[in-house]
């Protein structure tokens, strides 16, 4: 029973860590969408060069591990508020199909502005640049437990919970949630929506820059596909959680972690199966995500 | 004039009698990842290749090589297939060449034998790859030859009772699996499972399949992974999951330490023991002389690796198939036949190419990573000589 309970817990523990990573970089991805009704696939890219400057910094520079995740946030921040008042900007009034194509072709770009920079070869942290504290792993008394994952669960954490506060209580946060209920409500009452846009826009481009810089150690490495090869599984989440709902991000960056880790745990062999099955069973019972709203 | 033109025809009357022909150029179809995460292979492969190219061309005898390079981008296989028929159609290659991603050469393989072409296999090691074409010869490895050597060390020098077999699930990764098991279970001990972990594309969170591994407690965890960052993150997971504070042994065929990622795994990985047929620390002065030439040529960063050794001897058999053509021409046949029994003296120590079998006899060594004031390097503690691929000496499944 005891073993049980341990095995249980461990599973538990893992899946958490993955669900906080794969939170940090959706939920960007989340509100663009629910914000502006705007499908913005080069996310993913944002990702990746938040990967590649903290590797760069890191590795490189012998910049500390958390202050090339700062630093990250702060370039690729930046980087997404010159897109959106460069190019984005003209075509959030567009056709999906017109969205869809276009930051498809960012999403290309990309690569090869990554692979022109960066080169192919595949980039990681060495484990000897990173600080001691995230290297080794926590003895939890039934298990031992990966430092670096301890991290990401707190990390994780102090996000969510900073973004829940943002969100829901203070002024900038009310008029995010008004903008998404009813965006010309909102300007009638005075609401600068374009500055909005930028700003949140620019807030989730430096999440998911975050998460590619947190990623690098989860995910096995940085090369220039990252922004395709991770795409379908950040656009998964989105789609389960609902868009533009934060809460709904949350909650299924969490079960997808989750089963997507007790899968590979249990049935090597089909295990990543587990997360398209589910997807599919939410999307058939709930169109509009679990926390969306229909229509 | 006259004199002149009876000259010529006196040269060319002795060309014909001594069966050497003009020198001409010949084109070679090279296909390797280019592109994508995966390219850094591709270009170990190339660089090796090119380094013999560039250090021996006088040997061609006035013949130059014309080396084309074709980007098979991913390890499944299409791609490939319709660069080497490119290759053959189009730019009329008299070899082909290369080849990372074994689905990539079992692709490859029946356009070698529709078109004739003598294709030499400079690194995918399916054992039963040779079977699929007459018209193939490899240089590399073959997966049965570290798995099953590993197999039986493990039992009988590390004392390892039980042990888990992990691997990238495609034919490679199932054949080094097997081999192990194979030979695990031949010296006594027990393999309790076969683990596949994730595809060849991009590396998998290793996580899960180690947490399972860890709870059902193997005195041996043997991982295949493909070298670049499968064998990071495959080899960083090891230490961070506490396996080897839970008294598991990480093992496994040298991509598991692959020297590209060996630096950046950190230096709690030594320890380790691999089974390789090549790694860049061995003695022997071949070696030494390779190592310093590739660093000549690539610059002091560049790490020789066994991908780009494998390049090397595949353009010095191709350097034997051009210099044995009768009449300077080339044929499937002639060139295959050439290079049975072919011996060459390699960085690696000595190889041959198996008359029967067309696949590669080499040593494996047996090596322990250690910790040399803070650059971890491969330790040499035991070599097998001449080694042939188990899997057809023992006529298993498709190496029949």
């Amino acid at each position: 029973m005891g073993e049980i309970l341990a095995n249980a817990t461990t599973i538990l523990l893992f899946g958490i860590a993955y669900a906080m990573l794969l939170f940090i970089i959706s939920v960007g991805l989340s509100i663009t969408m629910g914000l502006m009704g705007f499908v913005n696939l080069a996310h993913g890219s944002f990702a990746m060069v938040g990967g590649y400057v903290t590797v760069t910094l890191v590795s490189g520079e012998g910049v500390h591990f958390l202050l090339a995740l700062v630093i990250a946030f702060v370039v690729v921040a930046l980087l997404g508020v010159i897109l959106e008042k460069s190019l984005y900007r003209w075509i959030y009034r567009r056709p999906e199909l017109d969205q869809v194509l276009f930051t498809i072709g960012i999403v290309f770009m990309s690569v090869a502005a990554v692979t022109f920079v960066w080169d192919n070869n595949p980039r990681n942290i060495p484990t000897p640049d990173l600080p001691g504290f995230l290297t080794g792993n926590l003895d939890l008394g039934f298990t031992q437990f990966p430092a670096y994952r301890a991290f990401m669960i707190l990390a994780g954490g102090v996000i969510v919970a900073a973004l829940f506060y943002g969100l829901e209580r203070t002024r900038i946060g009310a008029q995010v949630r008004a903008a998404v209920d009813n965006r010309r409500m909102a300007e009638s009452c005075g609401i600068n929506t374009t500055m909005l846009f930028t700003l949140v826009f620019a807030l989730g481009s430096g999440m998911a820059a975050l998460g590619g810089g947190l990623g690098i150690q989860i995910l096995g490495g940085l090369k220039p596909t990252f922004a395709f090869d991770f795409l379908v599984i950040f656009l998964i989440v989105v789609a389960v959680g609902g868009l533009g709902n934060i809460r709904g991000t949350f909650f299924a960056a969490l079960l997808l972690g989750i089963i997507d880790y007790a899968g590979n745990y249990f049935l090597p062999s089909g295990g990543g199966f587990f997360i398209y099955g589910v997807t599919f069973i939410v999307l058939l019972l709930r169109p509009q995500g679990l926390f969306g709203k229909a229509g | 004039m006259v004199t002149g033109r009876a000259l010529a025809l006196a040269g060319a009357a002795m060309i014909a009698a001594t069966g050497m022909a003009e020198a001409r150029e010949i084109k070679v179809g090279f296909v390797a990842p280019k592109s994508g995460g995966l390219a850094q292979l591709g270009d170990q492969l190339e660089k090796g290749a090119r380094l013999y190219l560039k250090l021996h061309a006088k040997e061609l005898g006035g013949n130059t090589i014309k080396l084309i390079v074709r980007d098979s981008k991913r390890p499944g296989g299409p791609i490939a297939k319709a660069a080497a028929a490119g290759l053959v159609a189009r730019d009329k290659v008299e070899i082909l060449t290369g080849v990372i991603f074994s689905p990539n050469a079992m692709s490859i393989a029946p356009i070698a034998t529709a078109a004739k072409v003598p294709f030499v296999v400079m690194n995918a090691g399916t054992s039963w790859i040779t079977k699929l074409s007459p018209n193939i010869a490899r240089v590399s490895f073959t997966m049965w030859q570290a798995g099953f050597i590993m197999g039986e060390y493990a039992v009988k020098e590390l004392g390892c009772k039980t042990a888990i077999a992990g691997y990238t699930n495609y034919p490679p990764g199932k054949d080094s699996a097997n081999a192990f098991k194979r030979g695990f279970e031949r010296a006594g001990g027990k393999v309790l499972e076969l683990l596949p972990m994730g595809g060849p594309r991009t590396p998998p969170d290793f996580t899960p399949f180690y947490q399972r591994v860890k709870d059902k407690k193997p005195n041996c965890f043997y991982v295949f992974v493909p070298g670049g960052n499968h064998s990071a993150a495959a080899s960083k997971s090891y230490v961070q999951m506490g396996l080897k504070q839970a008294g598991i042994r990480f093992i496994g065929p040298g991509d598991v330490t692959h020297e590209l990622q060996l630096q950046s795994i950190g230096p709690a990985i030594a320890g380790t023991v691999v089974a390789i047929h090549y790694h860049s620390d061995l003695k022997n002065p071949t070696n030494k002389a390779y190592v310093k030439a590739f660093k000549a040529e690539y610059g002091p960063k560049a790490i020789p690796d066994f991908v780009s050794v494998g390049g090397y001897d595949g353009m010095a058999a191709i350097f034997h198939i051009i210099k044995s053509a009768k009449g300077g021409k080339i044929t499937a046949k002639a060139a295959i036949d050439s290079l049975r029994g072919w011996k060459h003296n390699s960085p690696r120590g000595p190889i041959m190419v198996d008359p029967k079998t067309r696949d590669i006899v080499q040593n494996i060594y047996i090596a322990r990573i250690v910790n040399d004031n803070g650059t971890l390097r491969h330790k040499t503690i035991k070599t097998i000589t001449a080694v042939r691929d188990k899997c057809k000496e023992l006529g298993i499944g498709r190496c029949k």
